[in-house]
């Protein structure tokens, strides 16, 4: 079972993050960057998969030469090797010509699996696991809870708001997770030592045969215009006991519905 | 400030980070410490991360790093807990004579003892015999195909926990050379650990004795020669001794940080208590005695890794850096005031865990006598 698993460097969401003021995109420089959360679970899934099946996982990252330092960390959890699409055309790509180089990169690796997070806490539109399976015309697994690998059939739990529904198909297939997959391993030490001894294929555009006319700003098909801060959280409301705080707490309630 | 000697000690400090920052949180420490529950699981996560083998060759399995790196490992980990730290210091010390001794049939073993999966004991002293190692009563004698242990052993950490048990038993006659060291699997018939003693702290990671009755022992599991034992037990001390400096150091750094926090949040009198040289000189003094517990520590490593000796500066550094420890955690819950005495903030149990660190690995009145000696001859 030979597993690709898509990896994003993204700003820490636990830290402060912002957008550049020149052309609305993620401020990567002022941020400390780390591996989408959820690609951490994505990685385990494979990783657990191929240490029952057999196989070898691969990790794919689009992002800029930083990234490398993301991809470093992915492999030192276990994953055999990595390919890195670094092009400076890239930027300002929209999910749509993302979807399009990341699946003209997946052409040469010949994956049974393509393992993803559901959403990335920089973007969070959640439409890449679809618009790749559609590109490969493949099946679409999305938002997994749980995956099970039985021969050529997976099948998945999906996640939903009122519960989970189990869907099934054969490989080749595109599978998102969510956190509640898994709990991602640390790294080893000697994991992290094996790490930088394990090959990363860098990939242009040119490589892997996409126009930059295609992506970046140029080939967006949404472009984020203007951005502001969010506004600072205002005071809350005070409500002073004099002898009808319970009353008054209640209603204050009642407006918010709570109660 | 320790400086990572290599980029590999840096990648290691960091990775430590990591898991402390996930797995050691004061929530977690705080509430296994209350329950008395040794946090089994989260010393496996520290081992599948390769933490449990640090110091020793890669032939052997180990990560190959410095003394100097594993002792800083162990001050990050005893910075965030305690009992976590000293759970890798005893593991890494039951190993020690295995790995360090052991002949090439023991030495097979070593990299399953310290591959992340497997937790060790050491047991040494006994009910009526601490600090005079060499009077050890336990007995191993020689039968058909190895030996029979009959005695008992007390404070031992991880007993219960334990995988496997480095034991010094007497196989000859009175005194250091009829003793010998043994490795026993936990599940040797005969080998009973005993209900966990009740501390005054560090209760997550209580000791218990143990007891021997016909424990039978196979003679390839001879650690070194018949009579070694002793000197074994005091080569592994030496290096054990600077493990219970590393985590004084952290448990003193952990215990001035929370304290200095706290005084520069709390006012009295209209200015914080930190700016009140009553408290601030404490805080400075207590700074000061942790740098210099530090740079005895790893002055004492960095001689260990060159291969030169270093029994008297392990045994200068244990002393110092855990009478820092306890006078710095003394002075924290004093900092705190009355908020220091509850147990809502976690300084008053450091203050309870800093004085075990005296007593462990030689009692601080044993340092102070190797030391002497030292300067009698």
């Amino acid at each position: 079972m030979n597993i690709v698993v898509l990896v994003k460097q993204v700003p820490d969401s636990g830290a402060e993050r912002s957008l550049r003021a020149d052309d609305n995109t993620v401020d990567r420089g002022a941020a400390s960057n780390v591996i989408n959360e959820m690609d951490e679970y994505a990685i385990e899934e494979a990783l657990k998969i191929t240490e029952a099946h057999g196989g070898e996982v691969t990790v794919l990252t689009m992002g800029p030469a930083g990234a490398s330092d993301s991809i470093r960390k992915a492999l030192s959890m276990g994953p055999a090797k990595a390919v890195h699409i670094v092009d400076d055309a890239l930027r300002g790509s929209c999910a749509v010509s993302t979807s399009k180089v990341i699946a003209a990169a997946l052409g040469g690796l010949n994956a049974d699996i393509i393992l993803c997070g559901s959403e990335s806490t920089d973007g969070r539109v959640q439409v890449l696991p679809h618009m790749l399976a559609e590109r490969l015309g493949v099946a679409a697994l999305t938002g997994a809870r749980k995956l099970t690998v039985d021969g050529s059939t997976l099948t998945i739990e999906r996640q939903t708001d009122e519960g989970y529904e189990v869907v099934t198909a054969s490989t080749p297939a595109v599978v998102s997770v969510w956190d509640t997959i898994n709990e991602p391993r640390y790294p080893s030490f000697k994991g992290i030592m094996a790490a930088k001894k394990k090959p990363v294929d860098t990939k242009s555009l040119a490589d892997l045969g996409v126009d930059a006319s295609e992506v970046g700003f140029a080939g967006a098909t949404s472009t984020v215009l203007d951005h502001a801060q969010r506004p600072p959280r205002s005071a809350g409301q005070k409500v002073v006991d004099e002898g009808d705080g319970g009353v008054k707490l209640v209603e204050y309630l009642a407006t918010e519905k709570f109660v | 400030m320790w400086i990572p000697p290599s980029d590999e000690a840096r990648d290691l400090l960091g990775l430590v980070e990591e898991i402390a920052e996930g797995e050691l949180t004061p929530e977690t420490a705080a509430a296994h410490e209350a329950r008395g529950e040794f946090p089994r699981e989260i010393v496996r996560t520290l081992g599948r991360a390769g933490l449990l083998g640090l110091p020793y060759p890669a032939a052997l399995g180990g990560a190959d790093q410095p003394y100097e790196v594993y002792l800083r490992v162990l001050e990050r980990l005893a910075y965030r807990w305690l009992t976590v730290a000293e759970a890798v210091s005893v593991h890494t010390l039951s190993a020690y004579p295995a790995a360090v001794f052991g002949d090439d049939t023991v030495q097979k073993l070593v990299p399953d003892l310290i591959g992340g999966e497997r937790l060790g004991a050491y047991c040494l002293s006994e009910p009526a015999g601490g600090s005079d190692a060499a009077a050890l009563a336990t007995r191993a004698d020689r039968d058909d195909s190895g030996y029979v242990l009959n005695g008992t052993k007390a404070w031992i950490t991880h007993a219960g926990s334990a995988d496997f048990y480095t034991v010094f038993a007497r196989t000859g006659g009175p005194g250091r050379d009829g003793i010998s060291c043994l490795l026993l699997d936990a599940t040797t018939p005969g080998l009973t650990p005993q209900p966990r003693e009740r501390l005054m702290g560090l209760h997550a990671g209580a000791p218990a004795q143990v007891v021997l009755e016909d424990a039978h022992v196979p003679a390839d599991r001879l650690i070194g020669a018949e009579g070694q034992g002793f000197h074994i037990a005091m080569s592994a001390l030496d290096a054990g001794r600077l493990g219970i400096a590393a985590c004084a150091v952290g448990l003193a750094q952990a215990a001035l940080d929370y304290a200095v926090a706290y005084a520069r949040e709390r006012t009295q009198f209209g200015s914080r208590i930190v700016d009140f040289q009553g408290i601030g000189f404490m805080l400075a003094d207590a700074a000061t005695g942790i740098a210099a517990s530090r740079a005895l520590l790893y002055s004492a490593a960095r001689l260990r890794d060159a291969g030169l000796p270093f029994r008297i500066e392990a045994a200068q550094a244990k002393l110092f850096a855990t009478d820092t420890a306890m006078r710095v955690t003394t002075d924290a819950v004093q900092v705190l005031g009355g908020a220091g005495y509850v147990t809502d903030h976690p300084v008053e149990r450091w203050f309870r865990e800093a004085k075990l660190l005296q007593i462990v690995e030689g009692t601080n009145q044993i340092q102070r006598l190797v030391i002497a000696r030292s300067l009698a001859k």
